[in-house]
Formats: C-alpha cells, structure tokens, sequence
C-alpha cells in the first residue's frame, strides 16, 4: 500500500463538533475525481463530547474493505493523541492542531508531524465559538485538499452544490478550505508521496449506505405499512423510508399519503402491526437491531405457526444486550435462524453491500408473500451506515410482485369450501385469503394447535400434519432463494464460505493469498435456509474457512447443523471486535492455518 | 373445543335484518366456555348488536389475545376472518391491520389480563393512536385459564376462591382511558343485555378507539361471597349513570336535542346515539367531570355504568396520518413504486 491512488486516511475528532459533514466532503470529492474510496465511520454510541473517527480509503484497485494500515491521520482530538499517533503506519503523516503545543514525548520519531494552526486560523478569520468550531473541520479538509491533491475545483462544485443557497455559509466553507490549503502549501512539501490523482473508475457508481439502499428497495418493492421502534444502527432505514414516501408517495390531488409509518411503543407491537397488516395483504416491514429482535422473538413464532407475510429488516450490531450500539457484527443469526420456542426456522436472506441490499430487499418482500412467512433482510452496521460505492441502482420496469397463493373472490368461488392449511400442489405452500374480501374464505388464524383446515386442534397426528408441511415449504423455499454467488480460480484447493459484509475483506484477501501462492474459491451464501449446492461446496475442498464476525462461529455450527457437514471440516476465522474487517487480519489467520497443516 | 359447529339449521320465518341475514348467521362456532360464563352472555350482545346493524360479516375482523376473553371471537360471526394472536398483543395486530385496510369493521374482544396486565402497554398506545375500532374488556378480575390468580382489576380486599384476600391497588380500564384521551369509554354488565347491546352498537359506530369496560364474572372462580366481580356483587352495585339508546339510520330521532338530561350524538356514519343521564347534571362530554364522577362512585362502592363518555370527533389514526381513503392494501402496485427513470434521477444525489 502507499502510493498514487492507495492510502488511506483517518480523522480522530470530538463527536458532535461538525466533523462528519467535512469527512464527507472530502471523500465526496475523492469519488467525483474518479477514484475509488470507501469511507468507514467509527463513531460513539453519544450524541456529543466522545472521540469519534472516519477512515477514507483510496483505492485504484477498487478495494473497499476497511484499510488495514493508516498512512495519514488528522488528529484533533487530545484525549486520543496516544492511540492515534499509535495508528499511523511507521513513514506516514499526523496532521495535529499546532495551536497548541505538542508534547514532545508523544511523538514518534518514525512518522511525520504536520502541524497546522487551524484553531488560531479560524479564531482569525470567523467570529463566535460555533463558526469557529465547525470550521476548523473544513480548515483540515483544506490542508488535506492540499496534502492529498485533491482537485480543488471538484471541492469547489461539490460546496456550491451543499450550500448554494447558503451565500454566508458557501462563503465561509470557501475560506475556511483556502485558509487550510495555503496553510498547507505554504509550510509542507505537497502533495505527499501518497496522493489522489483523477481516474475514469466511478462513474457508473453512486456512494451510498445500506438503510437508505434497503429503503428505496422498499418504496420499490411496493411496502405501505412500516412499523417501528428506533434503534441504532437501523434508525436511518426507516428514516429514509419516510423521507422517500413524502417525495413519491403523496398524491398530488389530495395531499394524501399512499403509506403509513408507525412508531410503536416497543419491538413488540412493531412486529404485531407488520403481522395484521401482512395479514390484510398490505407488503409491510419493520427493521431493528439486536435488543429489538429479542422481543420481536414470540411475535415470530406466531407468524411462523400461523405463516404471515412481514419482512423485518435486522441491522446487526455487537450484542449481546445493548452490547456496543454503534459498532458491527454478525452475532445474530442464531436467534434469528430459529426465533421464538417450539420448533421455528426463518427465511434469511444476506446482501453484502448496499447494492445487494435493493435487489434483496425486493427479493424480501416477494419471499416473504410467496412463502407466507417472516423473512429476514440481515444487514449488519458497516452495511447499513457507512457509504459503500456501488454501482447505480436500476430498476426494471417489467418487474411483477410476487404475491403468493392469495384467492381472491373469483378464486373462492371455484372451490367447494375454503380450508387455509391444505397444500393442493406438494410445494408445502397452502393458499390464503385477505380479510373484507368474501365469507367464504372467512378462516380463524390460530397461534393455537390447528390442523389441515385452520380448526383447533390438540390430537397429535393433526397438528404434525400442518407442522411437516411447513417444513416442506422450507424446502421448496432453500431451492428457490437467492443462489450462493461464487468467486472460482483454476486449481483452488481453498473454500472459502461466507454471509454478508465480509465479502469486501475477502475478496482482497483471496488476492493477496494467491500471491502467496493460495488459490481459493469463495461461496458467498445470500439465503437461509440453505440451497443444496452449500452442502455439495463445503464438501469439495480439503481445507473451508468460514469468516464471520462473530465469537462462538455461529455461520459454522447453521451449516453443521442444516447440512451435515462435519463441523470440524470448517475452520473458523472469526472477528468480533465491532470493526469492518480488514483483509490483514484474513489473509493473517488464513496463512497461519495453512502453515500449520503443512508442518 | 371450539372446532365444534354448531347445527346450521335455520328456522324458515327467522327474522333477517335489512342484508337478508338472520341471527344464527352472526353466530361462530360452539362456546367452550364454563356454563354460566359472562363471556357467553357477551358473544349473545355482540351476535344481536352485529345484526341489528346490519354489518356484512365478511366486511369485519374479530381479533383477540389470549386467554377466555380471547376464546370468544372464535363464537360470533364465522364468516368474518378472525385473529388470535398472541397474550397481550391484540392491539397492536389490529393497529396494522387497521393500517392496510381501513375498509373493515374491527372489533377486539380482550380480558382484564390480556388488556392490563401483560397487554397494558399496548392498549395505552392503541388508545393513544385512536385506532378505529370496537375494544371490549371481558372483565372478571380473575385469571381463568389458569385457575384463579388475582388480576389487575381485582379491587383491594376483594377475595380468591382459596380464601386470599387482594392488597394491590386495581387499574380501572375506564378512568385509564379517559386519562389517555381515548374517545369513547363506556362500562356495561354482561348480564344487562339491555344496556349493552346499544353500547355495542355506539362502539361499532364510533370512528375511533371505542373502550367498552364489561363486568363479566367468572363463575369458575370469580363468583363467590366475597368477590367484588360476582354476578350478586355487580347486580348489587351497578348504577346506571347514562341511559344509552341507539339509533338506526332509518329511524328518525324525535327527541329534542337540548331536552335537559338527553344528549344526542352525531357518529361519523350518520348513526346517531342519544344518551340519558341519570345521574342530575352528569354531561357526557365533559372528560373532567366524567372522570369525577367515575372515581367519586368507586369510592362509594358503586359501579358507574353506560356510555360514560364519548367525543365522536376525534380524529383516528388515519385522520392523523393523513392516510389515502382506499385501503393501502388494496393500492394497485404501479401507483406505488416510482419505475426506473424515477431511480436513474434519483442517483445523481449519491455521487
């Protein structure tokens, strides 16, 4: 790493002082260069006062995993000097406020410190403690502007366009980045032997965050009813959901909204409204995070039992109990995979990135009509909140909504008597009927013992009779969910399985083996229940290394458990320190546990 | 078990309402309640009140928790989709469903259990939210599938079967619902058929939430000396505040409006109810004094019953989000997603 177009940087900050929206700015201008960048906010479960960082990476080659080492840090936040300047790898840059005086014996002689008054600067130039606050951040976002050659004209468009409307603001942001820059090149040899230089590489790419992506699937997909409860890392999912609705889904005439969004008084009742309005035909959702999926959990089993439609939108965080809000994992997928008492399974499905998210949330929505039961959109924090740059979302105008086996009234009048449990073509799929449409297809949904027709039942053959159907149609469902995509190389004789938001970590890593003379293949599983080609993959390779981001393996022991794989035929490679994964760490314990086979 | 059916044979001169349907038709499946249970009595107000009004069954939705309230959906109106969902949470169930499909006629049968104990959060925000809908509390302080603990509206000194005594102090569905500003609140007795059926008939009518507090005692186990939810206590101790009459579209209303101790009330469906006070000066529009007058009759060991209070305009959920009037779950699916140029415009904000 470390070079033109390969760094990356990192801002050590006070949360709630403005830093995010210059963060933003710079890796904004980065993008509209033409050069790939991922940006990855590490940010405290508070609203102000604790450190907070953004890393940017910069990468030719389309990397957009987190960075494993840090070339540059601006470090403006004194109570994390130590760690910070501890980050940096040796050779590389801090960029500290020279305002006041730096301890000599912090810092380190292998690394270059950079020092810029940027709160002299701004106390100068701006009047009132806000102004000067906020503005320092732009103040550093110039020097870098400087430091890293980011195109000055590009920041300048990209001000314009943010506050264009603003003149005082615009004009403020414009000398603030002017005081930075010639701070910068005034003092400093710039750029720096690592810099950005434009590229041709993004423009068919958008920069956006998985909760406003699984949002827009859902104004897509057509869902009218959204229940929730906030919760970080998935508040923003509704938030946008809404945000989008006022703009697409009031009509013109009357002012009327085509949606209603429901802030429940807990995860509970959020879940029981997705149920009834599911239950009434309307494509309805929720999404949450860990506390939340726990007392979504007995909901989820009625709608398992009683097989209601829902999708509900799992935006992970490191558990357990409140755990760490603001920080990344993939520690749900036991209470997800099997929610609620008695025996349950749920539909699962996994995007690795916000692109993913669209088409998977969609692919969520007919799943869950199709199969009349819970599906779970898993994201994880790193999807959900940090911009990702993926291709620009389309859409197909030929797309139909699967609704299922749903009879509608001329349907009900072909049939003798409506019973809601009785599967007519072996797919384990029994029809339904909406509420307010006939009498005839009037049936009681029972979280109680039922049998084929939909009537209470205690007599044992009966009850298993609809409980072996239901696990019929999770059979149909593993072979018609979303297929596990590949990454295949001539003479691999490495599996490598995995769900989710590690796909960017190991497609870097997989590179970086086969230069050391590894050939892998990747199975990236996008849906549970398993499909059947999982068990043939697991089985091909001598050595399966499953990623995940969680302690107690928990991807192995489903596969162990769902396809009889020996578990000990799949080494685990785990992380769940609360970060996005970084390719380092993979290729690390992934070489470690080849070297040890081979001795 | 309440697979049994009832016989379906129908007297051929049985009255039938104004949609051709007789009574027996309103009827669901065979009670499998304790014999004597005030439930029982209630599903009978619920099946006269449904008919007299004429309602589609097809065009309602009964929904309910768990627990013997809860049983009773599955007793009235077997051509209506019915909900049984899980303890507690019939509230919320019916908010969403509410929420896709505005069309229908919701009425949720609860208990004192289901709606104060492990449900109270629950029924304190549908009240919250108006959601429109017909909420009825089969009250009989006492759990009965379980056999006999004490409930949240078990009043203090109030015995058990085993000879316990009560000490916590009860909730009172109907002052809690005229604290949260719920638009309707009425109390009856399962036994009173006469005054329950044009206080079912209100609450059907009602746009918004509607409470309908019913003392139902538990013959099981809520009906001994000493109980203050027995059939002798209640018929002891009731007094009707407010004559409730309910009058049908059809009928035109006779009595003067500004008849001192009569008040006429406007539904949203053109339905008018007209309410008697028998308590001097009780006005039941006035939420303070109701509230007053409530408490005031608890401390003197009476039961206030009737239409206790109601403001039919309020505005429901959807008034208050502003919902299109056709069902959202009945929108065609190319007037809610955007299409394709929609989305190519929409990139240019994410680069």
């Amino acid at each position: 790493m470390s070079g033109v177009n390969d760094f990356a940087f990192k801002m050590a900050t006070v949360n709630g002082t403005g830093s995010a929206s210059a963060n933003s700015l710079l890796m904004q201008a980065i993008f509209r260069m033409g050069v790939p960048v991922t940006g990855k906010n590490i940010f405290p479960s508070n609203i102000q006062g604790l450190p907070t960082w953004y890393e940017i990476r910069v990468s030719d080659d389309g990397y957009t995993a987190r960075p494993g080492a840090i070339d540059l840090i601006v470090a403006l936040n004194p109570t994390t000097y130590a760690q910070d300047f501890a980050s940096v790898r040796p050779g590389g840059c801090v960029l500290y406020d020279s305002s006041w005086p730096l301890d000599p014996k912090a810092q380190r002689a292998d690394v270059t410190f950079l020092g810029v008054p940027l709160g002299d600067l701004c106390r100068d130039a701006f009047t009132g403690d806000r102004d000067r606050t906020l503005l320092r951040n732009v103040a550093y976002a110039g020097a870098l502007t400087a430091l890293l050659q980011i195109d000055r004209a590009v920041i300048e468009q990209t001000l314009t366009e943010k506050y264009g409307r603003k003149k005082s603001l615009l004009e403020a942001n414009r000398r603030a980045i002017q005081l930075g820059y010639d701070y910068a090149q005034a003092h400093f040899d710039c750029p720096l032997p690592f810099h950005c230089a434009p590229r041709d590489r993004t423009r068919e790419f958008v920069l956006m965050d998985g909760n406003t992506a699984c949002a827009l699937g859902a104004l897509y997909a057509g869902a009218t009813v959204g229940a929730w409860y906030p919760i970080t890392p998935s508040t923003s999912l509704m938030e946008s959901f809404k945000a989008l609705c006022q703009e697409h889904r009031v009509d013109r005439k009357t002012g009327l909204n085509k949606y209603c969004i429901l802030q429940a008084e807990d995860e509970l009742s959020a879940a029981g409204m997705v149920l009834g309005a599911g239950w009434m035909g309307a494509r309805s959702f929720t999404c949450t995070s860990g506390p939340g999926l726990s007392l979504m959990q007995e909901f989820l089993g009625l709608a398992y039992y009683t097989e209601l439609p829902g999708v509900f939108f799992n935006v992970q965080r490191a558990g357990p109990a409140t755990g760490m809000p603001t920080r990344t994992q993939q520690a749900d997928l036991f209470s997800m995979a099997y929610a609620s008492h008695g025996d349950t399974k749920h539909i699962m499905l996994f995007p690795a990135d916000p692109a993913e998210c669209f088409a998977l949330t969609v692919a969520a929505f007919d799943a869950t009509e199709r199969f009349q039961t819970p599906v779970f959109l898993v994201a994880d924090l790193d999807i959900g909140m940090n911009d990702w740059m993926i291709p620009r979302l389309q859409w197909d105008d030929r797309y139909a909504p699967d609704r299922g086996k749903v009879l509608d009234a001329a349907a009900l009048d072909q049939v003798q008597k409506f019973f809601r449990y009785v599967d007519t073509d072996g797919d384990g799929i029994a029809a339904r009927t909406l509420p307010g449409v006939d009498g005839k297809g009037a049936y009681f949904t029972r979280g109680s013992g039922h049998d084929r027709f939909g009537a209470y039942t205690e007599d044992g053959a009966a009850y298993q009779d609809v409980v072996d159907r239901i696990r019929r149609k999770f059979e149909t469902a593993a072979r018609a969910l979303p297929a596990p995509a590949y990454h295949r190389q001539d003479g691999a004789d490495i599996g490598i399985v995995l769900v989710g938001s590690p796909a960017a970590a190991v497609r870097e890593a997989v590179d970086r083996l086969r230069e050391q003379g590894s050939i892998a293949d990747v199975m990236r599983i996008r849906a549970f229940p398993f499909a059947p080609e999982v068990t043939d993959f697991l089985g091909r390779y001598q050595t399966v290394f499953v990623v995940e981001q969680n302690r107690d393996a928990q991807l192995r022991a489903l596969l162990a458990i769902e396809t009889g794989t020996p578990r000990d035929h799949m080494v685990s490679v785990l992380d769940y320190a609360g970060q996005p994964l970084t390719a380092g760490a993979l290729v690390s314990a992934m070489t470690t546990h080849l070297q040890g086979v081979a001795r | 078990m309440s697979s049994i059916a009832k016989p379906s044979v129908r007297h051929p001169s049985a009255r039938k309402n104004a949609i051709g349907l007789t009574k027996a038709d309103y009827e669901g499946a065979m009670s499998t309640l304790c014999a004597g249970c005030g439930h029982d009595s209630v599903t009978a107000s619920l099946i006269q009140a449904f008919w007299e009004l004429d309602l589609p069954p097809h065009k309602a939705a009964k929904m309910s928790g768990i627990g013997c309230s809860s049983k009773t959906t599955a007793y009235f109106m077997r051509q209506s989709h019915g909900f049984n969902s899980v303890h507690g949470r019939m509230p919320s169930v019916t908010t969403g469903a509410n929420a896709a499909n505005r069309d229908l006629t919701y009425i949720g049968i609860s208990g004192d259990g289901d709606s104060l104990n492990i449900g109270l959060g629950q029924m304190v925000h549908a009240i919250r939210r108006n959601v429109n809908m017909l909420y009825v509390i089969e009250n009989n302080g006492v759990y009965g599938l379980t056999k006999g603990q004490f409930s949240a509206t078990a009043d203090v000194g109030s015995k058990s079967k085993r000879g316990e005594v009560h000490e916590q102090a009860p909730i009172d569905p109907v002052l809690l619902a005229l604290t949260l500003g719920a638009t309707f609140v009425a109390r009856s007795f399962s036994g009173d058929k006469a005054q329950l059926v044009p206080i079912l008939k209100a609450g059907l009518a009602h746009r918004g939430f509607a409470l309908i507090d019913v003392i139902s005692p538990c013959v099981s186990f809520n009906d001994h000396e000493g109980s203050t939810k027995s059939y002798a206590y209640v018929r002891g101790h009731g007094v009707e505040t407010v004559a409730t009459d309910f009058v049908p579209l059809r009928r035109s209303i006779t009595v003067p409006a500004q008849h001192d101790e009569v008040t006429v009330v406007q539904m949203h469906d053109g339905h008018r109810v007209r309410l008697h006070a028998t308590a001097p000066g009780y006005d039941p529009a006035d939420r303070e004094a109701a509230y007053g007058y409530v408490r005031s009759c608890i401390g003197r060991e009476e039961l206030a019953t009737g239409l206790l209070f109601v403001d039919a305009a309020g505005r429901d959920m959807h008034d208050l989000n502003r919902t299109v009037p056709s069902p959202l779950a009945q929108l065609p699916f190319s007037s809610l997603c955007p299409g394709s140029a929609a989305l190519d415009a929409m990139m240019a904000r994410y680069r």
